[in-house]
């Protein structure tokens, strides 16, 4: 394996140059002949009536082309319960509720227009606590289901249950049960480039919306639904991506703010751009799932778990989006992280009149595995085990199948707990520090697709040119991963030319063959095994090619020789060496008989194939390839069962802390964080991949938290929310585990969520190592390290 | 709305901006000028990512009264480049050393870098942590930014 050329190595991302020069074209940068700019109006309640709205001063604003209300367009129902409509015509049920919209010449008029809409509410009694919203007594936030039935709960009618074992059974043969109750609040995603798009109709009423999604051709599905309730069913929707200024979750579902630029569009029959201020990032913009745990775990006297046991409860806000379907993800570590053979997950979402939530990286995988980790650290201390030392116990082997029914392949597990180990010296320094102290946790995730839909699969197309050029369409998303450096490399070593070849187009449903999406953590995995296989395809049509036609480029080489230097004496050569494809092979712009790469005639430059193959008299060729990957994997069942991914990222993180008990503030001395990734295809890369990550995890370990009061959003920016800065310093000492997984293209495994996952857990449990308390409520903020302390006394 | 002209030189070249007199420096590069490097991430001078450099100073052109600029010289992120379009080593460290992920933040971050190179060409790491604090960044964790500008420091020396 060591031969690569491309593959395994820190290739920079001058493929992305433009990124340093200012000219990649973001969602912000766009602009269209004729576009006019949308705002959004949104409510000045958490739940009330709308009795009235007044657009007329809006409207008669000088430049304002179009003011849309919930009555001027149809009541298509959206989301993923369709709970919700476009534009709220009756009630309003959060902050952010959509109640009206204004496209206009310039962004200033659009929002001195949506100032002089004039609503009248009826404030209605509103509920924010999930578990007041439970109870009987509650204001319900939906009086009906998407259907006009009638609904008696703010429970949503959603299948969360998860059992495997006998959980009795479990209790029975453990020495040693802890119960922990554990909480996570909503964070944002505070993408750098704020929520945004383009909507424009052709004069025919077909639809290009420009974007910046992370999957594509879910947005096709979910407008092509919208259009058939719009009266504009069969019309064709092209999807096309703007250089994405930062995802993270944001761009899964298709955004309320989306259709609103949709109907202004069609309003005006003009492109209309919307795009979000930070303020609106912060109060509209769905954040990560918020989540309270109660977690019950056994063990035996050997530190064996016997039994794990939670419940969860969600809120969900007032409508829902992907947020709702998180705990489809908190299955995979409650009932996978370490081997633990009976299980019982359940999760109950609930409206309540807060904002509503959606993916965020690690999908719903930080809040559980944050619930997991929480309970390992207590039960190893009830049973007296060092809890390192618990999780090696515990750790899942290659080959296990997990009560999930996932098959674990390659697994660098005890290599990533043995790092922490000794990187973080955890037998000198654990327990024995005061004021300081060691934590860890450890992680389970998808790392080789997800089949969340029926295909999981992944398209590409690779066409090659008259001089080596390299085309890729690729179906997925560049969110800032590197994928753009990653595939090139792929691409170039399976197809046997250079980086500076290969030229990718991205993200255009018009181009692209399908794709699921660049989430999960998937993109390197799937479009890495598509480009192997379109790649093998289009070498084999390039070696077709170079048997058809070395020997001829070769003789006429000697004919031209020959003229020159009349004593030039043609060699005798072995032309069967070059007469099958199969004895061929192509590496770095260069076809040579597989036999002897170095032959002194038979190795000429594949441009020159290309260009005689594929420029030719008589019959028109082309080198291009296309690559449907869609690994055997298997959908969850009725039970939430079933192998959903090809292959599984484990990893642990080690956290040194130091934690002031006069002012409650926790510094992270050292942050360990040790990965199976299968194979590092790009080590720079990849580092940058682990170091975002865990920054992020200890943003949400120790700072971040969007503070909503009754329903408002209290720190909608950047000074308020506290996300991580330069000067935030944390120490991060990677390690890179490679067990090479053989479905891995090369061996790779996906790596863009896992190092988020156990980051705040392994905070946590090293603030107890410190200082003696445990705090189960993120953030850990020095308010409740010193309240913690003072209750211990 | 009432319009205000204003001269400066812009990347090397005299300019002239007839602009509403309310736009912001960022504005109007981006509008006017369509350099759209620069980015507005907040609009209210908290995440950096429309810095650009006036007089030398790395500035916050999102909050930088574009009448401010009369007589000045702004340098944005399009104009940091060689003639020739050799990058300038602050660019070629974000792309060797993964500085830039999603790079929305990344015009602000090279032309803080650059101030920063070129007031204090060896710079300690907290020198650049301290200059970048107001830069933003949710790819990275800053760790490869701040390698890369080391990077670029020794190979400006």
């Amino acid at each position: 394996m060591s031969d690569h050329l491309f593959v395994g190595k820190s290739i920079p991302r001058t493929i992305e140059a433009d990124k340093v020069t200012g000219k990649a074209v973001y969602i912000d940068d766009m602009k269209r002949p004729g576009m006019l700019y949308g705002k959004i109006l949104y409510s000045r309640y958490a739940h009330a009536r709308i009795k009235s709205i007044d657009t007329s001063r809006a409207k008669k604003l000088a430049g304002v082309r179009a003011v849309l209300t919930g009555r001027d367009i149809p009541d298509a129902r959206v989301g993923f319960l369709k709970d919700q409509t476009v534009l709220k015509k009756d009630v309003v049920r959060q902050f952010r509720d959509e109640v009206a919209a204004v496209a206009a010449i310039s962004p200033e008029i659009a929002a001195e227009a949506v100032d002089l809409i004039e609503v009248e509410y009826e404030e209605l009694p509103a509920v924010f606590d999930p578990f007041e919203a439970m109870k009987e007594e509650a204001p319900l936030v939906h009086e009906v289901d998407a259907r006009g039935r009638p609904v008696k709960s703010n429970m949503l009618p959603l299948p969360w249950k998860f059992e495997a074992g006998d959980i009795e059974q479990g209790r029975k043969d453990s020495a040693f049960v802890v119960t922990d109750n554990v909480s996570t609040t909503w964070v944002n995603q505070c993408c750098m480039g704020t929520s945004g798009c383009i909507a424009e109709f052709d004069t025919s009423n077909n639809l290009t919306l420009y974007n910046q999604t992370n999957v594509i051709f879910g947005h096709i599905g979910r407008i092509t639904e919208y259009f058939s309730q719009i009266g504009l069913k069969g019309k064709k929707i092209r999807v096309v991506n703007a250089i994405v200024g930062g995802s993270f979750g944001t761009k899964l579902d298709t955004d309320i703010y989306e259709f609103i630029s949709i109907q202004l569009a069609l309003k005006t029959r003009k492109p209309v751009k919307i795009l979000f201020d930070r303020e609106e990032e912060f109060q509209a913009l769905p954040p990560r799932q918020p989540a309270v745990f109660t977690i019950e775990q056994g063990c035996d006297r050997d530190g064996r778990l016997t039994f794990r046991k939670c419940e969860a409860i969600l809120d969900n806000g007032a409508y829902t989006s992907w947020g709702a379907t998180t705990p489809s993800v908190m299955i995979m570590p409650m009932s996978s992280l370490y081997r633990v053979p009976n299980v019982f997950f359940k999760a109950t979402c609930v409206y309540t009149n807060n904002i509503y939530c959606q993916a965020m990286r690690g999908y719903g995988n930080p809040q559980a595995t944050f619930a997991v980790e929480t309970s390992m650290d207590t039960l190893a201390e009830a049973a007296g085990i060092d809890p390192l030392e618990f999780r090696m116990i515990n750790r899942n082997h290659p080959g296990d199948e997990t009560p999930m029914r996932l098959k674990i392949t390659s697994c660098g597990f005890e290599e990533c707990i043995n790092a922490v180990k000794e990187k973080l010296k955890w037998d000198e320094k654990k327990g024995k520090q005061k004021g300081r102290g060691l934590g860890m946790a450890s992680l389970i995730h998808v790392a080789g697709g997800a089949r969340v839909t029926r295909s999981d699969g992944h398209g590409m197309v690779v066409k090659v040119d008259e001089y080596g050029h390299v085309d890729v369409i690729e179906s997925g998303t560049d969110q800032g991963q590197g994928s753009p450096t990653v595939i090139t490399q792929i691409v170039a070593e399976a197809l046997g030319v250079r980086p500076e070849d290969v030229f990718l187009t991205f993200g255009d449903t018009a181009l692209a063959l399908w794709d699921a999406g660049t989430h999960a953590s998937r993109h390197t995995f799937m479009a890495g095994n598509a480009a192997v296989r379109a790649c093998a395809k289009a070498k084999k049509q390039i070696l077709d090619m170079a048997v058809e036609h070395m020997a001829k480029i070769i003789k006429g080489g000697f004919k031209r020789k020959k003229r020159k230097d009349p004593d030039f004496v043609e060699p005798d050569l072995d032309y069967g060496l070059i007469a099958d494809p199969e004895n061929l092979d192509i590496r770095d712009r260069m076809v040579f008989p597989k036999k002897d790469p170095d032959h002194p005639y038979f190795r000429i430059p594949v441009s020159q194939v290309l260009r005689e193959g594929l420029l030719g008299s008589g019959e028109s060729k082309v080198v291009v390839a296309e690559a449907f990957y869609d690994p055997p994997t298997e959908m969850l069942d009725r039970e939430f069962k079933g192998n959903l991914s090809q292959t599984y990222a484990f990893g642990a993180s080690g956290v040194e802390v130091e934690v002031d008990e006069k002012t409650g503030e926790v510094k992270i001395l050292n942050l360990v964080a040790a990965h199976d990734v299968g194979k590092a295809m790009n080590p720079t890369l990849l580092l940058g991949q682990i170091y975002g990550a865990a920054y992020t995890g200890v943003g949400y370990g120790l700072t971040e938290e969007i503070k909503v009061v009754n329903g408002r959003v209290m720190n909608p920016s950047f000074r308020d929310y506290q996300m991580l800065t330069a000067m935030d310093v944390v120490p991060i000492e990677p390690v890179i585990v490679e067990p090479m997984d053989e479905d891995g293209p090369y061996g790779a495994k996906g790596v863009g969520e896992p190092g988020l996952v156990p980051t705040a857990p392994a905070i946590a449990n090293a603030v107890y190592d410190a200082i003696g308390v445990r705090i189960t409520d993120l953030p850990i903020t020095p308010e409740k390290v010193l309240a913690a302390l003072k209750e211990k006394g | 709305m009432k319009k205000v002209s204003v001269s400066f030189t812009l990347n090397g070249y005299p300019v002239t901006a007839e602009v509403p007199v309310t736009w912001s420096l960022l504005k109007t590069l981006r509008e006017d000028f369509e350099l759209t490097g620069a980015k507005e991430g907040c609009g209210v001078g908290e995440c950096g990512a429309c810095t650009v450099i006036v007089d030398g100073d790395a500035v916050n052109s999102c909050l930088y009264p574009v009448f401010e600029a009369e007589g000045k010289s702004v340098m944005t992120i399009e104009g940091i480049a060689g003639e020739d379009g050799t990058l300038h080593p602050i660019q070629t460290a974000f792309l060797e050393n993964n500085g830039v992920q999603c790079g929305y933040c990344t015009s602000g971050m090279i032309m803080s870098a650059k101030a920063l190179l070129d007031q204090n060409p060896d710079p300690a790491e907290n020198d650049i942590r301290t200059n970048i604090a107001g830069n933003f960044c949710r790819c990275t964790g800053y760790v490869q930014i701040v390698e890369a500008i080391e990077m670029a420091a020794r190979k400006m020396e």
